[in-house]
């Protein structure tokens, strides 16, 4: 490997990770499109603080960005609020109103300037190891690798420090309230940290890329787990994985690493989709069909109870009168006899279906129950 | 609470605005108001009553652990402790919602509608604990549609009907004539059993 694909990949993982603590919180609170908004509409905050500053490589233009995240939610919340239009529409409505407003100026001002809306929605990976960082005549690395670098951290220190008021405020918003933790504070923290992230993060890998890092990790690990922890780190180790694969299917390919991310990112989700061990596709169906069965063979323990003993019980509890008793068709019927047989439910003597013990308790117990 | 706004008129609690009291008042919502999809288990739902009194940044520990245990011990559901909380039934998630009330030191607690739609055991189980709370000289306001049950249930009864029908002692307040008022009429009251009604009650 080479130094610069090192470097790429370098900067692909720690964004991800970078990307994926701020999302479990967006997916859990079921705001994940925030992430688009906000985005999107940051360019309008780097191309203002870009006409202030006079540079683009001014830290004002992060802080610009961040706020212009800020504002959008604000705004977002602020129509929402209205009821007059909902949630997904006032997000529709205000992103791209801000986003257009940025690529007008910058076609009509900044036309020489590298602020390019294609470079801004797509990124370029393969670019990022160019912009080195220099100290005292020595070369340290890629910036973009320092600057999500700082990003992760902050992250992490802001996940660390307050867990358990994102975890309250994200689950139960009015008891967050009640308890003395504004759910108002706690939501524009994690969505200071989503614009944060979103401005360090488009520069590299761009704002498409950054929406599927925040929003497809978390969204895979919700299916593998049911704690927040593992959750969070899930969401980490996917975000990483996807990153590195990405970058050599690109590499295979001769494609865009950050379109080639977003596959891999799609696929892993796609496969937890189908064969999560408990909430899949696959295990959902196998649970309900194994229901169905252990449902027939409790309702034909049930009906050969209510016939025992009785004079009809020799008639009633033969197989080919089964199907007139419990409304069952003749295969399926000879299928659940199966199966009941093979589970030492009951046993056939005499052309008649009998009852062990352990059949009888079965039938008792759904009964009882 | 924080998250209502006040239509008219003012909150007090123990005689003082409901702003410096918060956190003397514990609040029981309907099961609905949150989501029962969130990774998380049922001890860490419980514990979240404690954060309170935490504070910011810090992390609950043992003492937390071993109050939150407790508290499931008296709704009955601490065998359920470690359970994903989507895995509960709504009477076990209504007895979640009681249980983390408990660990919150609150000397008021307020309960939207806890009996709605739950089994047996869960009603038994939470009446128990309005009486425990009561001996121990907690206030308890229920929101509360069960006309059959409020005479055995609480002392103290608020029937509302948009606007406050009567409030009193429930022998002397819990009448038919006031049912009738609150329920506009259409109410069956019946002589011979302890009928009928709405609003909220005080156990205290």
């Amino acid at each position: 490997m080479t130094q610069p694909q090192l470097e790429i990949q370098a900067i692909a993982v720690v964004t991800a990770i970078a990307c994926a603590l701020p999302g479990v919180f967006l997916v859990l609170r079921r705001v994940a499109l925030l992430s688009d908004a906000i985005s999107h509409s940051i360019l309008l905050g780097i191309v203002l603080a870009f006409f202030v500053a006079g540079s683009v490589t001014s830290p004002l233009l992060i802080v610009g960005a961040a706020a212009m995240g800020l504002i959008t939610v604000v705004l977002v919340q602020a129509l929402t609020r209205t009821k007059l239009v909902a949630n997904d529409a006032a997000i529709g409505l205000v992103f791209p109103a801000l986003f257009s407003i940025a690529v007008v100026l910058i076609a009509r001002y900044s036309g020489d300037v590298h602020l390019d809306t294609d470079v801004v929605l797509l990124g370029e990976l393969a670019f990022a190891p160019f912009e080195r960082l220099v100290i005292a005549g020595y070369d340290m690395g890629p910036q973009s690798l320092y600057l999500m670098g700082g990003i992760l951290l902050l992250n992490f220190a802001g996940l660390l420090l307050f867990y358990k008021e994102l975890k309250l405020a994200t689950f139960d918003a009015a008891l967050a309230a009640a308890l003395g933790f504004s759910p108002a504070l706690v939501h524009f923290g994690l969505m200071g940290m989503v614009s944060v992230t979103a401005v360090g993060a488009f520069d590299a890998v761009g704002s498409i890329l950054v929406v599927a890092l925040m929003i497809a990790p978390p969204a895979t690990a919700y299916l593998l787990t049911d704690r927040l922890p593992s959750m969070i780190a899930g969401s980490a180790l996917i975000g990483a994985a996807a990153a590195i694969g990405g970058y050599w299917l690109a590499h295979l390919l001769d494609a865009s690493i950050a379109g080639s991310i977003a596959t891999v990112l799609g696929a892993m989700f796609a496969v937890a989709f189908a064969l999560a061990p408990q909430r899949g596709l696959i295990a959902v169906a196998r649970r309900r069909g194994r229901q169905r069965w252990e449902f027939a063979r409790t309702m034909l323990a049930i009906h050969l109870l209510n016939h025992e003993g009785l004079p009809e019980a020799a008639d009633e509890n033969r197989v080919e009168h089964l199907k007139d008793g419990l409304g069952w068709d003749g295969d399926f019927t000879a299928e659940v006899v199966k199966q009941a047989k093979r589970n030492g439910l009951l046993w056939e003597g005499e052309g008649a279906l009998i009852l062990t013990d352990s059949g009888r308790r079965l039938a008792e117990s759904a009964v009882a129950a | 609470m924080t998250s209502f706004t006040l239509a008219a008129g003012q909150v007090l609690i123990h005689g003082r605005p409901y702003a410096e009291q918060e956190r003397q008042v514990a609040y029981v919502p309907q099961r609905g108001s949150v989501d029962w999809d969130f990774p998380t288990t049922v001890l860490d739902v419980v514990m979240m009553g404690r954060y309170g009194t935490i504070g910011w940044m810090r992390r609950p520990g043992g003492k937390e652990r071993a109050l939150a245990l407790e508290a499931l011990a008296k709704v009955g559901m601490q065998a359920y402790a470690d359970r994903q909380i989507s895995q509960l039934s709504g009477g076990q998630q209504q007895r979640v919602f009681v249980a983390r009330s408990l660990v919150q030191d609150a000397s008021v607690f307020l309960m939207d509608e806890p009996f709605q739609g739950v089994d047996a055991t869960t009603e038994r189980a939470i009446v128990l604990l309005l009486q425990d709370l009561r001996a121990s000289g907690k206030t308890v306001v229920v929101v509360h549609h069960d006309l059959q049950t409020v005479a055995d249930y609480f002392d103290w009864v608020t029937l509302l009907n948009v606007r406050r029908i009567a409030s009193g002692p429930v022998h002397e307040v819990f009448t038919e004539e006031n049912v009738r008022l609150a329920y506009g009429g259409r109410v069956a009251w019946l002589k011979t059993e302890p009928a009928a009604t709405t609003g909220s009650t005080t156990a205290r």
